[in-house]
């Protein structure tokens, strides 16, 4: 049961990461390490900054 | 140890042997049918071998990797574009980004000289040439900061390659865009069906974009199962308004009314806010697209259909009805994507470098993900052979070519021996929940045929209609994202060619110019699938040669730059492993292209079809309908023979420049220069 629990686990937090689901989380978590000074962007400046970034190349394919 | 080594040389030399034992059935069976599951034993074996040794070689020996290097990502990390990411997501998100229309629409359109051909050329191609294009590219941008092909191309190959370089791939994206276009119009035509389904996913899209930007501020995975949920609702839906007489008229449009839609669609996705459509929109179709080709893996290992499609057919000799042309050098430009696919080089010189955690990755994101992206083009190959030969030739002929009436149409797909009849072709067409199946170019139609077969078969007859349409919206979905993104990455590109020319109009933020620019896009593309769809023999057998032989050319672009960057930093003894797949598509395009330009045979040539067409119209040979268009016919016609050539010129000057540059530093005229970023120890454990 554990086992499964444990494996289950792994695989949302690897489907989330897949997905971007978890992209603000770390962004915030690379932000407190590398710049705790300030303050990281909210949930929605920080989606539509990575929108922006994302679209502007090719990012999709034939 | 020695136990632990003798029994892993044991198992790989059973994957061997099972591989080509599966290979060999194959291509030596000559029964009426063969078991799906040996075409599926054959490639993943051949992706297995491929990855274990060929790319186990290139990674120690050729590339050098180096797991004590630091990558971009972790010298460079921002958290956002650049960030270590484990492997297997990067694999995962590398995947999404690769897999597109092209090996689905590509091996459909191929079967018509058989499933062998197709078959084996999506095999070797891969393991020799795609994936090690893939991965070749990605390792060259990852030593360079995980710098673009056209950056790369300027440190390599100097101007004039580089702007080649980026004037040849603007030029591919507008054809690549104009013919997945017209594959989703051509799905649509007259199905009110397909046409409301699709429809109904641009509010959908926008829904989920407003969910994601303003209600709950990129939770992907909570608005993409509401998406995915309308989705599947649309699909249904869709069969409500089909059976409605009123709402059926509605939905129920011709080609060229559909084509207006489209376009007129992709300028506005083009210019809105990406959070608004495109965002949401790619979320969706990339959960669709995965969702799809993981149970259609499932579904032909389970249930096992049998091929009916003969190994090889009549039209190898080059009189195919789907595409003229032969099979050296057709096959290898139709199958396109599937083998190799110029377009990954743009995406393993983009968002994927920068997020590789080790050198030692690149092995397995980029030669394992085109591994499975041929492995896709094979299920879709399956998925056309397993219809009746004849039905499928009914499906994928234009009217053009076999008659527009049922009978003429069966009769002379008959004659070429595919046996198939009008009474087969209509309770066909009823099943999925269409009013006709003939003439239905593009391969989107055949694959959902295809799919609802094999799926069909599983979950029992009443739902064909259902599997149909949604493999349809499987398709359509993510053709118009690449629309959409298309056309932005177009604008932008336009822009930067513009810019030169007057500074204003390089500004992506100035909306003229934006405008501006992204209308031009829109209209290069628009032009192509208007005509596409205005020819009475289906566009697609003008497009999708024009479209892989720019793919293929845009691949052998990538591959001289790769040679070049191995020549100057001391791989030369290896530069054969870029060199000699660069040798085989320049040799395939340029045959291919020679064909498209100077052949006298109508429906080969360019030139040729248009006066062939201007003599039957000076003549008074041709039917009051087709007089009209006529001249637009002719005009494109000429058009296409001057951009086959300008693609050819292309790439022979990339081709030049990149030997010149070889040679200038063999004799040692030009010292070497690294391009390369000075080695830093990575810090990560």
């Amino acid at each position: 049961m554990k086992t499964i629990a444990k494996g289950w686990r792994r695989f949302w937090a690897a489907f989330r990461a897949v997905t971007g689901d978890d992209a603000y989380e770390r962004y915030v978590a690379h932000h407190q390490t590398r710049h705790p000074e300030s303050a990281p962007l909210d949930r929605g400046a920080f989606y539509a900054l990575e929108l922006d970034r994302r679209w502007k190349q090719v990012s999709r394919c034939c | 140890m020695m136990n632990h080594k003798l029994v892993r040389g044991a198992l790989w030399a059973a994957i061997a042997i099972a591989g080509a034992a599966a290979m060999g059935g194959i291509a030596l069976n000559r029964g009426e049918s063969i078991n799906a599951l040996w075409f599926v034993v054959a490639a993943v074996c051949t992706y297995l071998i491929g990855y274990r040794f060929y790319s186990g070689w290139i990674a120690a020996r050729v590339c050098r990797l180096d797991a004590t290097r630091a990558t971009p990502a972790e010298r460079l990390d921002n958290g956002r574009d650049f960030m270590p990411t484990h492997r297997s997501i990067v694999f995962g998100h590398h995947f999404a980004a690769i897999a597109g229309a092209g090996p689905l629409v590509g091996p459909t359109l191929a079967a018509q000289f058989g499933y062998l051909p197709g078959t084996l050329w999506l095999l070797v191609g891969a393991v020799l040439a795609g994936c090690v294009q893939d991965m070749l590219v990605l390792f060259c941008s990852t030593r360079r900061d995980g710098r673009s092909l056209a950056h790369l191309a300027r440190d390599e190959l100097g101007k004039v390659g580089a702007s080649a370089a980026m004037v040849g791939t603007l030029f591919i994206m507008v054809i690549l865009m104009a013919v997945l276009a017209l594959v989703v119009v051509k799905a649509m035509a007259h199905s009110a069906w397909s046409t409301a389904t699709v429809f109904a996913t641009i509010p959908i899209a926008v829904l989920v974009g407003i969910y994601l930007r303003m209600l709950r501020p990129g939770r992907v995975l909570e608005a993409t199962a509401i998406g995915v949920a309308l989705l599947l609702l649309a699909v249904a839906a869709g069969g409500w308004v089909d059976r409605d007489p009123a709402l059926h008229a509605w939905f129920d449009l011709d080609a060229k009314t559909l084509a207006w839609f489209v376009i007129g669609y992709g300028f506005v996705a083009a210019i809105l806010p990406v959070w608004l459509l495109l965002a949401p929109r790619d979320y969706l179709s990339t959960f669709v697209k995965l969702g799809v080709v993981f149970l259609l893996a499932i579904a032909i290992c389970v249930l096992q259909p049998e091929i009916r499609m003969p190994a090889l057919t009549r039209f190898v000799d080059g009189t195919g009805p789907i595409f003229t042309g032969k099979l050296f050098p057709f096959l290898f430009i139709m199958l396109a994507c599937g083998a190799i696919s110029g377009f990954h080089a743009l995406v393993a010189s983009g968002t994927t470098p920068k997020l590789i955690t080790r050198e030692t990755d690149v092995r397995m994101v980029g030669y394992g993900s085109m591994a499975l992206e041929s492995f896709v083009a094979i299920m879709a190959l399956i998925a056309a052979c397993v219809l009746d030969p004849g039905v499928y030739f009914a499906i994928n002929t234009a009217a053009g070519i076999v008659g527009a009436d049922p009978a003429t149409a069966t009769a002379t797909i008959t004659a070429w021996g595919f046996p198939v009849d009008a009474a087969q072709m209509q309770s066909l067409a009823q099943h999925m929940g269409e009013t006709t199946l003939y003439g239905r170019t593009g391969g989107a139609p055949s694959l959902a045929v295809g799919m609802a077969h094999i799926f069909g078969s599983a979950f029992g007859d009443g739902l064909y209609a259902i599997w149909y349409h949604f493999a349809i919206m499987f398709e359509a979905i993510f053709i118009l994202t690449v629309l959409d993104a298309g056309t932005r990455v177009g604008r932008f590109m336009m822009q930067d060619v513009l810019g030169a020319v007057w500074e204003p109009l390089g500004r992506t933020s100035w909306n003229p110019s934006a405008w501006a620019s992204s209308i031009l896009v829109v209209l290069g593309w628009g032009y192509f699938l208007y005509i596409g769809v205005i020819d009475p023999n289906g566009g697609i057998n003008i497009l999708w040669p024009l479209f892989g032989m720019a793919n293929q050319m845009l691949a052998a672009i990538a591959l001289a730059v790769v040679t070049a960057i191995f020549v100057k930093s001391g791989r030369l003894q290896h530069a054969w492993v870029p060199g000699a797949p660069l040798a085989w598509l320049v040799t395939v395009t340029s045959v291919g292209a020679w064909q498209k330009i100077t052949s006298d045979d109508p429906r080969l040539g360019f030139f040729a079809a248009a006066r062939d067409l201007a003599d039957k119209l000076a003549a008074g040979l041709l039917p009051p309908e087709r007089m009209a268009v006529a001249p637009k016919l002719i005009f494109n016609q000429q058009l296409d023979g001057w951009l086959t050539l300008f693609f050819l010129l292309v790439v022979w000057v990339i081709v030049a420049d990149m030997l010149r540059g070889c040679l200038e530093h063999l004799s040692g005229r030009r010292p070497a220069r690294s391009t390369e970023t000075p080695y830093v120890a990575t810090q990560l454990t």
